[in-house]
């Protein structure tokens, strides 16, 4: 049985990490709102642009003349995996999960034949991934955001990575994995096609948008022409879903930080009144063991 | 029937929106020449060139300048957005200052290591001498 001093001790330390996790919980807390902040703020500029395609793209025949960022390369032999997780761990199953699910979706992908590349934005993804895919990541982006808010400027260096490595022929399609931020208590690892361009709705040419197309295409002039600036539109784009899943992503990390640390705060309590109990236990049995001792003594006598 | 004298523009940044506000006349930097905006102007996409857009929104106040890094232009009738990456007051930046960079950039252009090195040195060269032009109101080459 430990002694009456070891048992003191632990109950001092598992203090002093409650410190710790309450301490972290609150700074997530706060930097939660910062990130969601942020997210927030960000929505118009991707409205507008969203908007600013559908316009574009509804008054231009997708075909082959277009950008290959749209229509893809007619290949589909090589993917290039974007896995976007954060730089600093205790944070739950934030990059776990999704360095498991970067790890099942390569995994995936070579059975289907197909070759894999790994670009990773985040140190813990690329730590986790470099056990398996050490060979198949390609680079990797880390030290994003650091302590302040993260910067278009970063999404963009990343966007402009992944379209030096397209226009070098390198992949044929390229998907992006990131937490998705559905609520402080929910990220769920989600997939997004960067490349070939999907819009999230359809572009399908039934007669539906094509009537729309007509109705727009009455309305708008281009300077310079339609391909043009579908052509830049494009690039920028990437640029803005990259950048949407960076916010997105930080916002998760911390919100899944503060749920662990707020886990971790509740453990460490409990784990403090067990220990406070087997002390007192222990303290009051050697209590009473002196006191027959004492009684014992003074009876032989 | 009064025509409105004023339309809603919008100057928004991937970062937040920088700008909303009703505007007279906008004088926007098109990737093929300036353009102005005025009410029920017609509806156009345009992509912008890096340089100096001018927000008229009162008769005898003078414009509101800002620079913009290059971006998209989406007018229609009662609305005019304007997406752009960078954005800068023109009375924010220093002349001293981009002679500086202008300077630096020169010099790290005879440093470049590689091509798309260079290209990203160029793009900065660009920008810092639109700015620039925008702040002495000339043309810098």
């Amino acid at each position: 049985m430990p002694s009456l001093k070891e048992y003191r001790d632990r109950i001092a330390s598992v203090k002093s990490t409650r410190k710790i996790t309450s301490a972290m919980k609150m700074v997530a807390a706060s930097k939660l709102k910062k990130a969601q902040d942020q997210a927030e703020k960000s929505q118009p500029y991707a409205t507008a642009m969203a908007e600013m395609m559908g316009r574009v793209a509804a008054n231009l025949d997708v075909g082959a003349g277009s950008s290959k960022l749209l229509v893809g390369t007619g290949k589909d032999d090589v993917h290039l995996l974007v896995v976007v997780t954060a730089d600093r761990g205790l944070c739950g199953g934030f990059n776990g999960n999704l360095a498991r699910k970067a790890r099942m979706e390569a995994l995936e992908l070579e059975r289907a034949g197909k070759t894999v590349k790994i670009l990773c934005v985040g140190r813990k993804g690329r730590d986790v991934l470099k056990r398996e895919f050490a060979s198949k990541i390609v680079h990797s982006f880390t030290g994003i955001g650091g302590k302040n808010r993260i910067a278009f400027a970063e999404a963009d260096e990343v966007a402009q990575y992944i379209l030096g490595q397209f226009d070098a022929g390198e992949f044929d399609v390229c998907t992006m994995l990131y937490n998705e931020f559905k609520s402080v208590l929910v990220q769920k690892p989600s997939a997004q096609q960067l490349i070939p361009f999907k819009a999230p709705e359809s572009q399908a040419n039934d007669n539906v948008s094509d009537k729309q197309a007509e109705k727009q295409a009455l309305f708008y002039d281009f300077e310079p022409d339609e391909q043009e600036i579908l052509g830049q539109l494009l690039p920028k784009n990437l640029g803005i879903q990259i950048f949407r899943a960076l916010l997105d992503s930080a916002a998760g990390e911390q919100a899944a930080r503060m749920t662990a640390m707020d886990n971790a705060t509740r453990n460490a309590g409990d784990r403090i009144n067990a220990l406070t109990l087997e002390y007192n236990r222990a303290r009051q049995a050697a209590i009473t063991k002196e006191l027959i001792e004492i009684i014992s003594g003074a009876e032989a006598v | 029937m009064e025509a409105q004298d004023t339309f809603n523009f919008e100057l928004v940044s991937p970062e937040e929106k920088l700008i909303s506000a009703p505007a007279k006349m906008v004088v926007i930097p098109g990737e093929e020449g300036d353009f102005g905006v005025l009410p029920n102007h017609a509806a156009t996409i345009s992509s912008i060139r890096p340089g100096v857009i001018e927000i008229f929104s009162n008769d005898n106040e003078a414009p509101q300048r800002i620079f913009i890094a290059g971006g998209f232009a989406d007018v229609s009738e009662t609305n005019c957005t304007v997406l752009a990456e960078e954005a800068v007051n023109v009375k924010d930046l220093n002349k001293d200052d981009l002679e500086q960079t202008i300077r630096n950039l020169t010099e790290d252009m005879t440093m470049a290591k590689d091509d798309a090195d260079l290209k990203r040195i160029e793009h900065k060269l660009v920008l810092a001498k639109a700015k620039l032009s925008a702040v002495i109101g000339g043309i810098v080459i």
